[in-house]
């Protein structure tokens, strides 16, 4: 009886002081005092935090307008949300830590002390077999098709679909659909179990609808929906991008120009991560595009870089104005007037020091600074053929050389864009316009803007330094040397060999 | 074009169906049990016509290019029905209910027959509907494309499910009095619908010549709130003293 009355004391101590506590001090810098999602912080995200009033959330295993499980708000506090601001906990708070906050955030809706409201997680067994498979994959990409993914996601699956720019959360605020490539970054994990769960669930409070009465409709079977995860998990890679810090130009016989030539297939390929442009202003919060994928070879005289990066709209394009005019309204500008949506283009910028450098010290990362410039390859979605290159002494400082720059193509296909430099190896202009040599590490950046999220100026997505080398052709002596090395050993083994022999013979005979 | 006019929800005719029966509130879907029909007669009426002052906005146009089965069931370009103006400056779409007034703790039990939400044409049919909390709500699909359903609520439970092909039916009820529960489809970001959800029969929704009828209403002053998509909203006292039928116009400044 006394453990009885003990217990219960516990579980009613599971309350929410402690709780509040560590909300206070950990979340409320994003959540708000009142779990509104208003905390000093939220202007500088997309998506916002979320808001505990209204006990809507993304990431269940209940039913669409059910209250998740417990298990399922600690899962998002766990782990955190990928793709998003939030932050996995589970090694940063202790278990009763995360189950106080988990009790205190409850507390901001009244739907969970309703006792009518009893979440009930969703049933389903295993994935069927196969679903890596070539047959799996079309059952999967046909309903793809006829459950209307399409729409949202795009044909190819880069979110860029007709509906992508109408899109908002049940706050108005912009949301894009999922870049399905990117499964590292989905909200709620990226296995075929995770996206199956979604399809079942829907997200909640966003544009994704659940589609689980589709079975109950019989529409679809339960392993036709299977087939649509498991064919939206392959567009993905296996394993999430792994950054390596060296992008190796291998030597080519001639230079692939066209960013589709077939040269490019058999090359490695880099990923690198971006992220917003947070130090100057105006600062960048919300940027669209998440990283870039690099290949480079190289002639005797001239190299050839390919960036790929995914970007669901070809802009300037004015369906996006509308959602401009959300993401400008979501984030808290740093100008005092605030910014009216324009068409702006799509931009790429690949940066280089001026020169090789001989040591470690290498210019600011961020476009460099007036005393020690940065060279600069200057892509643009209005003018994809004509980059430009010139010198930044600083974020808001370029200064386009005449001549001497790169040459691009571009490509633009269902939400990536794919654009190769070319340029030879030597420079004319060796003060301002790097010349590429082989065997050295060259440092190497990346920046990009998605003109359809309202990126333009300093408003976009960076990297930081990484290297590029050009793989030097291996000489000839290389493969001699060996080879030579090894006929002379045995010949001098077999010159003493013989000597010894002779001996013996000679001694023999007397 | 103003669109055509759907202001005549089936869930209306049966404003006259009430009942001081208890009410199971918390069941997500209808009890089963039929409602007790109430003589209309013993109540007052409340009717009115809605109208506005000034210039209607546009609708604006719709480009259902992207959705050629849904295109090809307009002549004309079709028309998003924000503002659906009748003869007079009449005005359709128009929420009309008792805000205050009913005594408290007076239950009525929801109809079993349900509203019926159609999206016929990539547009929602009727584009504004009153439901009683409990009361069936069926959605349709009547178009070959995908919808999916939206409700965005605060004192209701949100949802958003699929529709993925014609003939397609959910059924979903409200559990709580909310005035409006927002209903968007996010893939064709122009389809908006709006639902009052009531505890009592007592609303209407403006016909296309703006008039409105509010039945069976017991003896008492009420506070009658008069609710429209862009216009904001008005409200009006009216007492009501046995089987009478009194009038209360309401008349809007458009914006």
């Amino acid at each position: 009886m006394i453990h009885a009355l003990l217990l219960l004391t516990l579980v009613a101590t599971q309350d929410t002081t402690a709780g509040k506590q560590i909300y206070t001090k950990w979340c409320a810098g994003c959540h708000g005092d009142n779990g509104a999602g208003d905390g000093p912080a939220a202007k500088h995200m997309i998506p916002p935090p979320r808001d505990f009033t209204g006990a809507v959330y993304q990431i269940r295993s209940t039913p669409s307008s059910q209250l998740p499980t417990d298990a399922d708000l600690l899962r998002s506090i766990d782990e955190g949300l990928f793709g998003t601001a939030m932050p996995g906990w589970k090694s940063r708070l202790s278990d009763r830590q995360r189950r106080d906050v988990l009790a205190y955030i409850k507390t901001f809706s009244t739907f969970f002390a309703d006792t009518t409201q009893r979440p009930q997680p969703i049933k389903f067994g295993n994935a069927p077999g196969g679903g890596s498979g070539a047959e799996a994959l079309k059952v999967g990409r046909q309903f793809y098709d006829s459950i209307g993914c399409r729409k949202c996601h795009g044909d190819l699956g880069r979110g860029d679909g007709p509906s992508a720019p109408t899109l908002k959360d049940d706050a108005q605020h912009p949301i894009f659909a999922a870049n399905l490539h990117e499964n590292w970054r989905f909200n709620g994990g990226g296995t075929v179990e995770d996206i199956y769960r979604r399809l079942r669930t829907g997200l909640d409070g966003t544009p994704m609808p659940s589609f689980g009465d589709l079975i109950e409709n019989k529409f679809l079977t339960d392993e036709q929906l299977w087939r649509v995860a498991q064919y939206v998990r392959s567009l993905s890679p296996k394993d999430a991008p792994v950054v390596r810090d060296v992008v190796h130009a291998p030597l080519t016989k001639s230079l692939p120009h066209a960013p589709d030539d077939s040269t490019w297939t058999a090359v490695a390929v880099y990923w690198f991560p971006l992220v917003g442009q947070i130090i100057h202003k105006a600062r960048w919060f919300s940027p669209a595009v998440t990283g870039v994928w690099v290949k480079a070879v190289h002639t005797a005289d001239s190299i050839a870089l390919r960036v790929v990066w995914d970007d669901r709209s070809q802009s300037p394009d004015t369906s996006w104005l509308a959602h401009v005019g959300r993401v400008f309204a979501t984030l808290q500008s740093d100008d005092s007037t605030p910014e009216q949506p324009a068409p702006w283009p799509d931009q790429l910028i690949v940066q280089f020091p001026v020169s090789i450098p001989t040591g470690m010290e290498r210019p600011y990362f961020l476009m460099g600074s007036s005393g020690a410039p940065v060279y600069q390859w200057r892509w643009s979605s209005i003018a994809r053929t004509a980059p430009v290159a010139g010198l930044a002494r600083g974020i808001d400082r370029f200064e386009p050389l005449s001549s001497g720059g790169p040459a691009a193509q571009a490509v633009y296909d269902h939400g990536q864009w794919r654009v190769v430099f070319t340029r030879a190896l030597a420079s004319t202009d060796t003060a301002s316009q790097l010349p590429f040599r082989t065997g050295r590490a060259i440092p190497v950046a990346f920046f990009a803007s998605d003109g359809s999220n309202g990126e333009h100026g300093s408003r976009m997505a960076v990297s930081t330094w990484y290297f590029l080398a050009l793989d030097e052709p291996v000489p000839a002596r290389v493969f001699i040397s060996p080879v030579l090395a090894m006929v002379l050993t045995l010949g001098l083994g077999m010159l003493v060999v013989w000597r010894a022999q002779q001996k013996t013979s000679y001694r023999r005979q007397q | 074009m103003t669109g055509r006019i759907f202001s005549v929800v089936g869930g209306m005719f049966l404003l006259t169906v009430c009942s001081k029966g208890s009410q199971s509130s918390a069941a997500p879907a209808a009890p089963p049990a039929p409602a007790a029909v109430e003589n209309a007669a013993a109540g007052g009426t409340i009717t009115g016509t809605i109208k506005f002052t000034g210039v209607a906005p546009k609708n604006p146009p719709i480009d259902m290019s992207e959705e050629a089965a849904c295109k090809a069931k307009y002549k004309t370009t079709p028309t998003e029905e924000n503002v659906v103006a009748g003869p007079a400056n009449a005005l359709a779409n128009v929420f009309v209910y008792v805000k205050a007034g009913v005594p408290a703790g007076q239950t009525f039990t929801a109809p079993t027959t349900a509203v019926v939400l159609d999206q016929d044409g990539c547009r929602y049919h009727p584009h504004v509907l009153g439901i009683m909390v409990g009361q069936p709500l069926e959605i349709l699909n009547t178009d070959p494309v995908l919808h999916n359903i939206k409700a965005i609520a605060k004192a209701n439970r949100p949802f958003n499910v699929s529709q993925p092909s014609a003939g397609m039916k959910t059924t979903r009820a409200f559990t709580a009095p909310e005035v409006m529960v927002n209903l968007e489809c996010n893939v064709h970001g122009w389809m908006h619908a709006y639902a009052g959800v009531r505890p009592d029969p007592f609303f209407a929704v403006s016909a296309a010549n703006g008039s409105f009828t509010i039945s069976g209403l017991p003896p008492g002053t009420y506070t009658i709130e008069a609710w429209h998509e862009k216009f904001g909203t008005q409200t009006a006292t009216v007492t009501i003293a046995g089987t009478e039928s009194k009038t209360q116009n309401f008349t809007f400044a458009a914006r």
